[in-house]
């Protein structure tokens, strides 16, 4: 069996496929966040060292790997809506990028809460923590610029170049600030230098990631089909729908 | 067609000197508030130094990136740059060689007359005033894909910061780490190896990139 994928590149087709995939999705998020929530609270071990306050790695740890895996998407997204002239590719491009700035300040927020009883302040100028900093600032100028344009077609081919330039640059950004911070001094305390992770504390964490990924699908369908819907609200069937509900 | 749009772009930033003026003395207003902010004392501000010069250069190139584009955007002119038959890239190098002449030249110049200020040994003048030739470039190239994609927009010159200041973090670190380098008497040669490979990158890559944001944004 073949499927007509260029079927779904069409965004009335696509409304229709990803209210479909919403509920799907939204029911495999919350049980991988029951079940990571319970394995993070009650089954992983307190650790020796850190004492119960690790525990913030189930959300700190998959929000971070979320953030620098949903800019990647995005830029892809983005890409090849600037390649192909594909409308949805663009639209989902757009709908990721709030979900994945979210995850980038989660991860920042959850990471200065850690810090503070582990390390005893809030922020180092760790190259870690710098390069999620300017992940979010690149996260925040890509949704700027499309925000500022009012034209959606100019809206998605000038934020699908500041995402590809933002990909370029990121191994660029990402040694320097490394380089520097040991340039500078090392670092008084490190993350690399962590003990080995319990099995249970692992699960927990992969699960938990899961549930990240989950969330991140049922947001940016969701945000799609708004998207969608805006763009598309002089057309025919977003009319019929207009006339179904009434 | 390059040497050409050099030529004109200088020409026309002759005739407004006021503008090259006010970038220059953006410049060293910026550099001489930090020591009022901080005080006077010789041993922070000769640690300062480097990063406030490089700062002040990163903010005083961006704030003039706005004139790159966009009076030839009001004009006519730049729809007639995208109709001719040379190279856009080609057109848009020289464009920004223009503008690095124009802001980034006494920006270099200047810069050791500030490390004075700051109290900087005769040798990290030398590197400071080098870092900034090789580091000032790579700032006109990559600020050009900001002013091409802001081009025409609501409240452009606040956006092409947001866009374009993250961008700059790698010249920033390498050009003040010269700079650091040289005062703690280690070697420069491996910043400066860096700013010349970001050079030699951005040159390749960010007029095409800039053509292609100026074909989005001129449809």
């Amino acid at each position: 069996m073949s499927i007509n994928w260029y079927k779904y590149a069409s965004p009335a087709s696509f409304y229709f496929l990803a209210g479909k995939m919403i509920p799907f999705f939204s029911v495999a998020a919350v049980i991988f966040l029951v079940v990571g929530l319970y394995i993070g609270f009650f089954v992983a071990p307190t650790d020796f060292q850190q004492g119960e306050a690790y525990r913030i790695i189930f959300i700190h740890v998959p929000a971070a790997w979320m953030s620098m895996f949903l800019y990647l998407v995005m830029a892809f997204w983005a890409g090849i809506g600037l390649a192909f002239n594909t409308r949805l590719s663009s639209m989902v491009a757009t709908a990721i990028a709030p979900t994945g700035a979210m995850f980038t300040f989660l991860a920042l927020w959850t990471g200065a809460w850690w810090g503070k009883p582990m390390w005893g302040t809030w922020w180092v100028w760790d190259a870690r923590l710098t390069s999620e900093l300017i992940l979010l600032f690149l996260y925040i100028g890509f949704m700027s610029l499309q925000a500022a344009i009012d034209d959606p077609r100019r809206a998605d081919k000038a934020g699908a170049i500041i995402a590809l330039v933002g990909v370029v640059n990121i191994p660029i950004i990402y040694f320097s600030v490394q380089w520097w911070n040991t340039l500078h001094q090392g670092a008084s305390v490190s993350l690399t230098q962590s003990p080995k992770m319990a099995t249970t504390m692992l699960a927990g964490m992969l699960i938990m990631s899961l549930a990240a990924w989950m969330y991140s699908i049922v947001m940016v369908l969701m945000r799609t089909r708004v998207i969608i819907l805006e763009r598309e609200r002089h057309t025919a069937w977003v009319a019929e729908l207009k006339g179904a509900t009434r | 067609m390059l040497i050409w749009v050099i030529r004109r772009d200088l020409l026309l930033a002759m005739r407004r000197q006021a503008d090259v003026l006010t970038t220059l003395f953006f410049f060293v207003i910026v550099v001489s508030l930090f020591p009022l902010g901080i005080g006077p004392e010789m041993n922070i501000l000769r640690i300062m130094a480097p990063g406030v010069v490089w700062v002040a250069a990163l903010l005083a190139s961006m704030l003039s990136l706005g004139r790159m584009f966009s009076n030839d955007y009001l004009d006519g002119t730049l729809e007639q740059i995208l109709l001719s038959p040379t190279s856009l890239s080609v057109l848009v190098l020289g464009k920004m060689f223009a503008h690095w002449l124009i802001t980034g030249v006494p920006l270099v110049l200047m810069a050791p007359v500030l490390g004075i200020q700051y109290d900087l040994p005769s040798s990290a003048l030398i590197v400071l005033a080098l870092s900034l030739l090789i580091g000032t470039p790579i700032l006109s190239l990559i600020g050009g894909i900001g002013a091409a994609l802001t081009l025409g927009l609501r409240g452009g010159g606040v956006l092409v910061s947001l866009l374009v200041l993250p961008l700059y973090i790698p010249v920033l670190i390498f050009g003040a780490g010269a700079v650091e380098a040289s005062t703690a008497g280690l070697g420069v040669d491996a910043h400066f190896s860096l700013l010349g490979a970001f050079l030699l990158v951005s040159l390749v890559l960010a007029p095409w990139a800039t053509a292609a944001s100026l074909r989005v944004s001129m449809e």
